[in-house]
């Protein structure tokens, strides 16, 4: 099977080319998508090739479009709707919230509202408190939506498939300091991938490292240098944030006995405390030690550089937290 | 007194704008009610004539309680008493409220601190968690139990010479395998019943009190063999001889290795709970030394469990002068049949193996059938 | 009474509209009645004295056309032909609601009839038809989303961008606003500056008009000239519809913010005894006939009653049903 090198972000792109060719019904909307080409490039060329009309650059009206992309899903298109960035999605938010997730089961079951949201989540930009939330842990707390979180170029590339095939609005994060990230890609004919299982990334039996997103290769980072200390680290990528598997956690755990989780996110009511108690629900007689957690620490995330460094989850942050859980 | 809102209670009557003997029309403005919003004027849904004021001007009336009566009006027309949702669908049970708490075992005031999983190994190794050394940090964790177990491996158990018995073990299976002409037979078990019986049981026990999968085995196989005499005896000098106990020799790994397999006297005499704690005590005194010379030399029949994530089966070999040996396999989630359907079950392959000089494929094969009936009952054992 | 020559108001006609205005003032009616025996729970806000507006604008809507409406639905779930029973059950909370029991009287749906709710959040419904209308659009569909809002919604930045979204992408969305003076308990005149709402759209260049909402007749032909144009695809068109509610916001509402006098005044001009009495002096209809739609009406709540109260709950093990759709699952346009 051959491969090739392809950024997140070509994947990203190549992913939604592919369904802009396979189904009419299917169109990006959202800021600066068109004639920018994305704010993130994701969708350069799109408007050259497949017109205005399919290609809807909006106003700056969040609420205003991705409640559109819910109508226009309900009278039979599949909208991309891309939020430029989670820290703008919180003016949508009553639609998503309200309208999206609700429909379904406020109707009785006579809906579903088919929207694929894509957006850019993360700090570590130094863009300041306003434009570096980690929210998806907000997005997974509400019924009614499907949230995922594709880490690698393979996910970038297949999920999106998945995602435009399913009768339910999906959320899809893309940590912004993926984009530029490079991986490997294997050759095949349909790259469509799950959009409801954990993956292990790396084996092992001394730790569980349990993370998404953006802090995957961070943690993968951690386990090589683990590993040169003879601890071996179990790395599990979460991939879907809403609903999460638990099954792949609990097996993980019950073969290492110890486990900790990396979350971009504030510590306080974050993903990696709904994870927490999933594991101590489910495998509290396999634990061999508390359940450890590396967040972001407790404030608006700052503007200089060290500062933002410290204030969110590094390589040694989650090296110093493996040791502690090895009790060394 | 009407409902007028999702929060409103009680209402307080603040005027009567109508007097008894009025006629009334559906719409007209009755009286008027103080509420937490303010005051509210009450309208009639019917026609006809008041009759009778039943609260005066200053009374605080529950929402649902009769203000008035109107002659005249159809007969439903006093508010039936309300039926909240949840009464008429009966005690609303959410089903996820449903799920068993799992019971947390709670840490003694001034005991150690011990993991789940490290309490959980002690005590598979009859290690008594109290004498446990605990790690710099005060915690015992699989560390320091696996630690604990190790040493008690390598200190010389009283009188007993490993190596010596080792040695004896190792001839006699050489003898078996020479002079026993073996028949296997094997069976699947369904044991989802005594699995879920054994899961709700030890959730109601505390961690002492539970019991490991082996004990309802050994006391489902005790109660079998006492049907079976041709199965539970000794073969000696070129004859058999039934023995009237059965004494189940349960085959227990050496931190060395080797297996070795003391046996619980009179095993069917001792009710669950209390082959536990016999079970313990024997996989401690193996693992630390103290073992009798009784509990090695009047075994009967042998039962060596594989345990959890091992292998499916196993062809066990009789340990001479016994004539019976059963071997169980891990127990494992796989596809059964019930009622021409497909369905997980937890299923464990039971291989037993007879001298065929005393025994057929019949026997054991019967043996097995009621060692699996006994099995699927457990809450009869 | 205004002369339209667009609406054709011959005495057939005439029936229907006030007809259709007496069944919604009489189910509106029973509601109240049964909130107060607690059959009805939560919010249930009435719309009597507005029923022009339902019935006049429906009848320039086919069945292929989308209605969005708000938490004052009752009257266009009625008009649109939504089983009275159904609506009733619905706010019942029992499983043969519309809803199946789920949404009350906030959240009244039906994807047969195109009736895409009932919707607590003010303002909620706008974006969402925006989206059927583009959907409509893309897809070389000619048919028209009906958006009913009240005045309040004018405040809310999703009418802003609702209103900017239909205009730059010229979409099928017919915008009714139905301006009773109050948002909840706040006067117009205290939270708009500009509180000419058909004037707020026209800054987005839509085609705007200001129509009598007591006049079922007018409303009627300013909403038949706004849907042509719509479907015609000339673009979105917009209603303000100047109107009065008889009773207070909600149930639980002392409204204390109004005159009586005002309200009573208000009265005098309602739909149902302006048209009537229009139509006596007219002698397009006779008292009998009122008589005779009074009793129709009596008799469509009656068993809408029966029908409610007979219905099941819906059972608690059913709680978590369609909370998502599996996959595969869809509606057809």
């Amino acid at each position: 099977m051959t491969a090739r090198k392809i950024t997140y972000r070509d994947a990203v792109r190549e992913a939604m080319r592919e369904a802009l060719l396979a189904d009419h019904r299917v169109f990006l909307m959202g800021e600066d998508v068109g004639r920018y080409g994305g704010a993130y490039a994701c969708s350069k060329g799109f408007l050259e090739e497949f017109g205005e009309a399919r290609i809807r650059d909006t106003p700056l009206s969040e609420s205003g479009f991705v409640g559109a992309g819910i109508g226009a899903a309900l009278g039979g298109m599949r909208p991309i709707i891309e939020i430029m960035t989670v820290n703008f999605s919180l003016l949508a938010l009553d639609q998503i919230v309200n309208t999206a997730a609700t429909l379904r089961h406020m109707s009785g079951g006579q809906f579903s509202v088919p929207v694929v949201i894509r957006m850019a989540t993360g700090a570590g930009r130094q863009l300041a408190a306003q434009h570096s939330h980690s929210l998806e842990c907000w997005y997974a707390h509400v019924p009614g939506i499907k949230v995922i979180a594709p880490a690698t170029v393979g996910d970038a590339r297949g999920m999106l498939k998945t995602a435009l095939a399913d009768p339910n609005p999906v959320i899809i994060f893309e940590h912004a300091t993926l984009y530029n990230e490079t991986g490997e890609l294997a050759e095949m004919d349909d790259y469509a991938v799950d959009i409801d299982r954990a993956r292990v990334r790396r084996t092992g039996s001394d730790i569980s490292l349990i993370t998404y997103g953006g802090s995957l290769s961070k943690t993968l980072a951690a386990a090589e240098l683990l590993e040169r200390d003879g601890i071996g680290c179990e790395v599990v990528d979460l991939r879907t944030l809403r609903p999460l598997d638990d099954a792949v956690l609990v097996q993980s755990v019950r073969k290492t006995h110890k486990a900790i989780v990396v979350d971009e996110g504030w510590r306080s009511g974050s993903l990696a405390a709904e994870v927490s108690a999933r594991m101590a629900e489910q495998a509290f007689f396999d634990l061999d030690g508390p359940i450890a957690r590396v967040c972001s620490a407790e404030v608006p995330v700052p503007y200089a550089r060290h500062l933002e460094q410290a204030a969110t989850p590094q390589v040694e942050n989650i090296v110093a937290a493996a040791q502690k859980v090895m009790r060394r | 007194m009407p409902s007028l809102g999702a929060d409103m209670d009680a209402g307080t009557l603040v005027e009567w704008l109508k007097s008894p003997g009025d006629k009334v029309r559906r719409g007209d403005i009755i009286a008027v009610v103080e509420t937490q919003k303010g005051a509210i004027e009450i309208e009639v849904f019917d026609d006809g004539v008041l009759s009778e004021i039943r609260v005066k001007p200053g009374d605080e009336v529950p929402v649902g309680q009769v203000l008035a009566l109107i002659d005249g009006a159809d007969e439903d027309s006093e508010p039936p008493p309300a039926e909240t949702a949840t009464k008429a669908a009966g005690l609303p049970s959410r089903p996820m409220d449903q799920e068993p708490l799992r019971t947390v075992s709670q840490p003694t005031a001034d005991g150690p601190k011990i993991s789940p999983a490290a309490r959980r190994l002690a005590q598979s190794c009859g290690l008594d968690p109290g004498s446990i050394t605990p790690g710099k940090d005060g915690v015992i964790g699989l560390r320091e139990v696996e630690a604990a177990a190790h040493h008690a491996d390598t200190t010389q158990p009283a009188g007993i010479d490993q190596r010596a018995m080792r040695n004896a073990i190792a001839s006699a299976m050489a003898r078996s395998n020479r002079e026993i002409p073996h028949y296997y037979v094997t069976s699947t078990l369904d044991v989802t019943p005594m699995m879920e019986w054994l899961g709700a049981y030890n959730a109601r026990q505390p961690i002492e009190r539970r019991l490991l999968y082996l004990v309802p085995l050994l006391r489902a196989a005790a109660l079998s063999l006492r049907k079976f005499d041709d199965l539970n005896g000794a073969f000696v000098d070129g004859r058999y001889q039934t023995t009237a106990n059965v004494n189940i020799g349960v085959a227990i790994a050496m931190r060395k290795g080797g297996l070795i397999t003391p046996a619980i006297l009179d095993t069917a005499s001792h009710d669950l709970q209390s082959l536990m704690s016999k079970l313990s005590d024997l996989v401690r005194r193996t693992r630390q030394g103290g073992l009798k010379s009784s509990e090695l030399s009047m075994g009967t029949v042998t039962l060596t469990n594989l345990g959890e994530q091992t292998a499916d089966a196993l062809l066990p070999i009789i340990y001479p002068p016994q004539v019976f040996i059963i071997g169980c396999g891990q127990i494992q989630v796989r596809p059964w049949v019930i009622d021409d359907a497909v369905v997980p079950r937890q299923l464990m392959d039971v291989t037993v193996a007879g001298d065929h000089r005393v025994s057929d494929g019949r026997r054991g094969a019967q043996f097995l059938r009621n060692f699996g009936d006994l099995l699927a009952r457990p809450e009869e054992l | 009474m205004s002369n339209s020559s667009r609406v054709h108001l011959d005495r057939n006609h005439a029936l229907e509209l006030l007809g259709q205005m007496i069944l919604i003032r009489r189910f509106e009616e029973k509601c109240a009645e049964l909130y107060s025996a607690q059959k009805i729970r939560g919010f249930l806000h009435l719309y009597i004295g507005e029923e022009a507006n339902a019935v006049g604008v429906m009848q320039a809507l086919t069945a292929d056309d989308a209605v969005v409406a708000t938490y004052r639905e009752h009257g266009h779930a009625l008009v649109r032909g939504l089983p009275p029973g159904e609506i009733l059950a619905e706010m019942f909370g029992k499983s043969d609601g519309s809803s199946r029991g789920r949404g009350g009287s906030m959240h009244i749906f039906d994807a047969a009839h195109r009736f895409y709710g009932g919707n607590a959040i003010v303002g909620g419904g706008l974006p969402l038809a925006v989206g059927l209308a583009l959907a409509d659009k893309m897809q070389g569909r000619q048919r028209v989303t009906c958006c009913f809002f009240g005045e309040g919604a004018a405040a809310e930045g999703e009418f802003h961008e609702s209103m900017n979204l239909a205009a730059l992408w010229d979409l099928p969305v017919m915008f009714v606003c139905e301006n009773n003076g109050y948002a909840m308990g706040t006067a117009l005149e205290r939270s708009e500056s500009e509180t000419s709402i058909a004037r707020h759209a026209e800054s987005y260049r839509i085609e705007s008009e200001a129509v009598d909402g007591m006049d079922v007749v007018a409303v009627e032909a300013a909403a038949r000239r706004a849907a042509d144009a719509v479907r015609a695809g000339a673009g979105p068109r917009f209603l303000e519809a100047r109107t009065y509610r008889f009773r207070a916001h909600s149930m639980f509402d002392p409204d204390l913010y109004r005159e009586k006098s005002e309200i009573e005044a208000w009265k005098t001009k309602g739909p149902v005894v302006t048209f009537s009495q229009w139509l006596l002096d007219n002698q397009l209809v006779r008292p009998d006939d009122i008589a005779a739609l009074e009793r129709y009406a009596d008799d469509v709540v009656a068993r809408a009653v029966a029908f409610a109260e007979a219905s099941s709950w819906e059972p608690v093990e059913d709680l978590e049903r369609d909370v998502l759709a599996p996959v595969g699952w869809e509606v057809s346009q």
